[in-house]
């Protein structure tokens, strides 16, 4: 077991808890670095993926994760993000200057559809983003002069200054510096009062208030900052796709991000790239798996989407940290060896919890 | 008398047909420790409420230290130096001791959010402070075995020590406790009493209380104020209070109508 003696008030301000994050991140970093000489250009592929997903899993965690905001409607920040930068692409626009774009446009995006999120709550704040979602699709279809409708848009390769980034790898380095910076962001903003105000509110609105937050300021920047991150990944999802359409961004892709975060883990980073790894994994696996099952059940239409379902009932009902949450356990359990007990992340009802002031 | 902390005039509010609280009027001292007593469903609460403007008064005003406190909005009470604990307690569950206390902090915030996304040293800077002043309150309060804990897993009478300390990491001038020692054994009520009288004393903060237990009352408060249906019934010391034919009436009743 690791005892940390603290003895400075920086100890708990850094990112790097102790010397064994510092190593184990830093072999991360190796590994992530020398990817392009290590793998596959299809596992990179993948890999570029992840990192894409987990921006996207970023996002949401800010959102629903820390905010406590539910959102079904992520998918069309994604789309928002995408064409923008599919389209400024497509002028010329150097990469760089084009996605900044992007996440603005999707941030204020954000913005708008969080002012309802400032009049209701919950169940109903998920019916309002899952309208967006649906809006915004439609939006994107009907709007052929832009968009190109349902006959799509072709992406250009990022470039910037007469640089392009055309190879598999260079594509790679991107998306995994941009999910490195957007992580460390996010990391920073929780270690500071805004990262906190959004704790607050998922936790109390009530005393959230009482101890000075505005609800609707931070409600509407979580919402902001979600949308962001989110447009950030659409731009890169279109440079990866090559290829936008409106169908890939539809309700049901958001309900696949959102189970994203829920498999990964909601409320930790960590589970955003463990979710967005699940969900590029999990595919695969079925497909390699459909052969060897029985004709009627491997050929089956709705294979993949019931095994994403029956995964994502399993996690909620056993285990509602997610994947984040083994990891969690098993580090417990090696770390107090062998006094870990099997109670000690059970959840206990709480009765005290008042809705009278809701 | 000085000029008071808080000043209320003829405050009413009315839910539907109900009047929870009508034509209230008190002032807070600046300094003292001032309580609110009466039966289940006198209105206390509300009052508190009210105060920290989560419900609108019907009628009636509110002056904190010489402003009218009902042009503002929500948010902006904690700014003006009221912090409020609550009676079922409101702590964020999820979240560690230590975090709870700094969310107390955030009306001292003072970064912009680029500070905070890229954490430049401005950022670092302000979050060694507020470590700094919460560490005072952990001080104060005892709370040091208990900083890295979840509140989720703690025991009631910790959480209701951690909700005191967040609410004074705020840096008030007038502190609201509602129901201070509901849920607390013996020993803990008697170290609330003591909590509650350094914080006057030492802290120099004014303290506005509801409470039931009328010798942590006796004990600790300056003046009382006992209140039955929404209106006063009497107010006065302690030993005023309690003498008082009204609050005996609506505590045990009319004597002589027991058939």
């Amino acid at each position: 077991m690791r005892y940390i003696f603290k003895t400075d008030y920086d100890q708990d301000i850094r990112l790097f808890k102790h010397g064994g994050q510092k190593f184990w991140y830093g072999v991360l970093g190796i590994v992530l670095a020398a990817a392009p000489w290590l793998f596959s250009e299809y596992q990179l592929a993948q890999l570029s993926l992840i990192a894409i997903y987990g921006i996207v899993g970023l996002g949401l965690m800010v959102l629903t994760g820390f905010t406590g905001l539910v959102s079904i409607g992520h998918a069309a920040f994604l789309g928002v993000g995408a064409y923008a930068e599919a389209i400024l692409a497509a002028r010329g626009w150097p990469f760089p200057v084009s996605f900044a774009v992007a996440v603005a446009l999707s941030a204020i995006t954000g913005v708008v559809v969080g002012l309802p999120a400032l009049r209701v709550r919950g169940i109903y704040l998920a019916i309002a983003t899952l309208a967006f979602g649906f809006i915004l699709e439609e939006i994107i279809t009907r709007w052929e002069s832009l968009t190109g409708g349902n006959s799509g848009l072709a992406v250009a390769q990022p470039a910037a200054f007469g640089w392009k980034l055309e190879t598999a790898p260079q594509f790679y380095y991107l998306c995994t510096l941009l999910a490195i910076v957007a992580t460390l962001a996010v990391l920073n903003l929780l270690r500071t009062p805004t990262g906190r105000a959004f704790v607050a509110i998922r936790d109390s609105e009530i005393s959230a208030q009482s101890m000075g937050i505005s609800l609707a300021a931070y409600k509407t920047l979580s919402f902001a900052i979600s949308a962001g991150l989110t447009g950030l990944a659409g731009a890169l999802y279109a440079h990866k796709l090559r290829f936008l359409s409106p169908d890939q961004f539809t309700v049901l892709q958001s309900v696949e991000l959102l189970m994203m975060v829920f498999v990964g883990g909601i409320g930790s980073i960590h589970g955003a790239f463990l979710g967005a790894a699940f969900l590029i994994a999990l595919p695969q696996a079925i497909s390699a798996l459909a052969p060897h099952l029985p004709a009627s059940l491997g050929s089956a239409t709705g294979l993949q989407p019931t095994v994403f379902g029956l995964i994502l009932i399993g996690f909620i009902l056993f285990e509602p940290m997610g994947m984040f949450g083994w990891w969690f356990k098993a580090r417990t359990y090696l770390q107090l060896f062998p006094f870990y007990r099997r109670g000690m992340f059970r959840r206990q009802k709480s009765f005290q919890k008042s809705d009278r002031l809701r | 008398m000085s000029v008071p902390l808080l000043e209320i005039r003829d405050l009413s509010v009315q839910f539907g047909g109900v009047r929870a609280v009508s034509r209230i009027s008190f002032d807070v001292q600046p300094g003292e420790v001032f309580t609110l007593i009466g039966p289940n469903g006198a209105g206390k609460t509300t009052v508190f409420n009210l105060i920290s403007r989560i419900y609108r008064p019907t009628s009636g005003t509110i002056r904190f230290a010489g402003r009218d406190v009902l042009d503002l909005q929500p948010h902006c009470i904690a700014a003006l130096g009221i912090a409020r604990t609550f009676q079922n307690i409101e702590l964020f569950e999820q979240a560690t001791v230590l975090q709870n206390l700094l969310i107390g902090q955030h009306t001292h915030r003072c970064t912009t959010l680029l500070d905070e996304i890229l954490f430049l040293p401005a950022a670092r800077a302000a979050e060694r402070a507020f470590r700094e002043r919460v560490e005072r309150v952990v001080d104060l309060l005892d709370l040091q075995h208990y900083r890295d804990s979840h509140v989720a897993g703690l025991p009631y009478g910790v959480r209701k020590v951690v909700e005191l300390g967040r609410a004074l990491a705020v840096g008030p001038k007038l502190l609201l406790l509602d129901e201070p020692s509901s849920g607390l054994n013996v020993e803990e009520t008697d170290d609330m009493a003591f909590w509650i009288q350094d914080i006057q004393r030492d802290l120099g903060v004014t303290v506005l209380m509801v409470e039931h237990d009328m010798s942590l009352v006796s004990r600790v408060s300056d003046r009382v104020l006992a209140m039955n249906q929404g209106e006063v019934l009497a107010q006065g010391t302690p030993d005023e209070v309690r003498a008082h034919p009204a609050v005996i009436e609506a505590y045990l009743g009319t004597p002589g109508v027991h058939a």
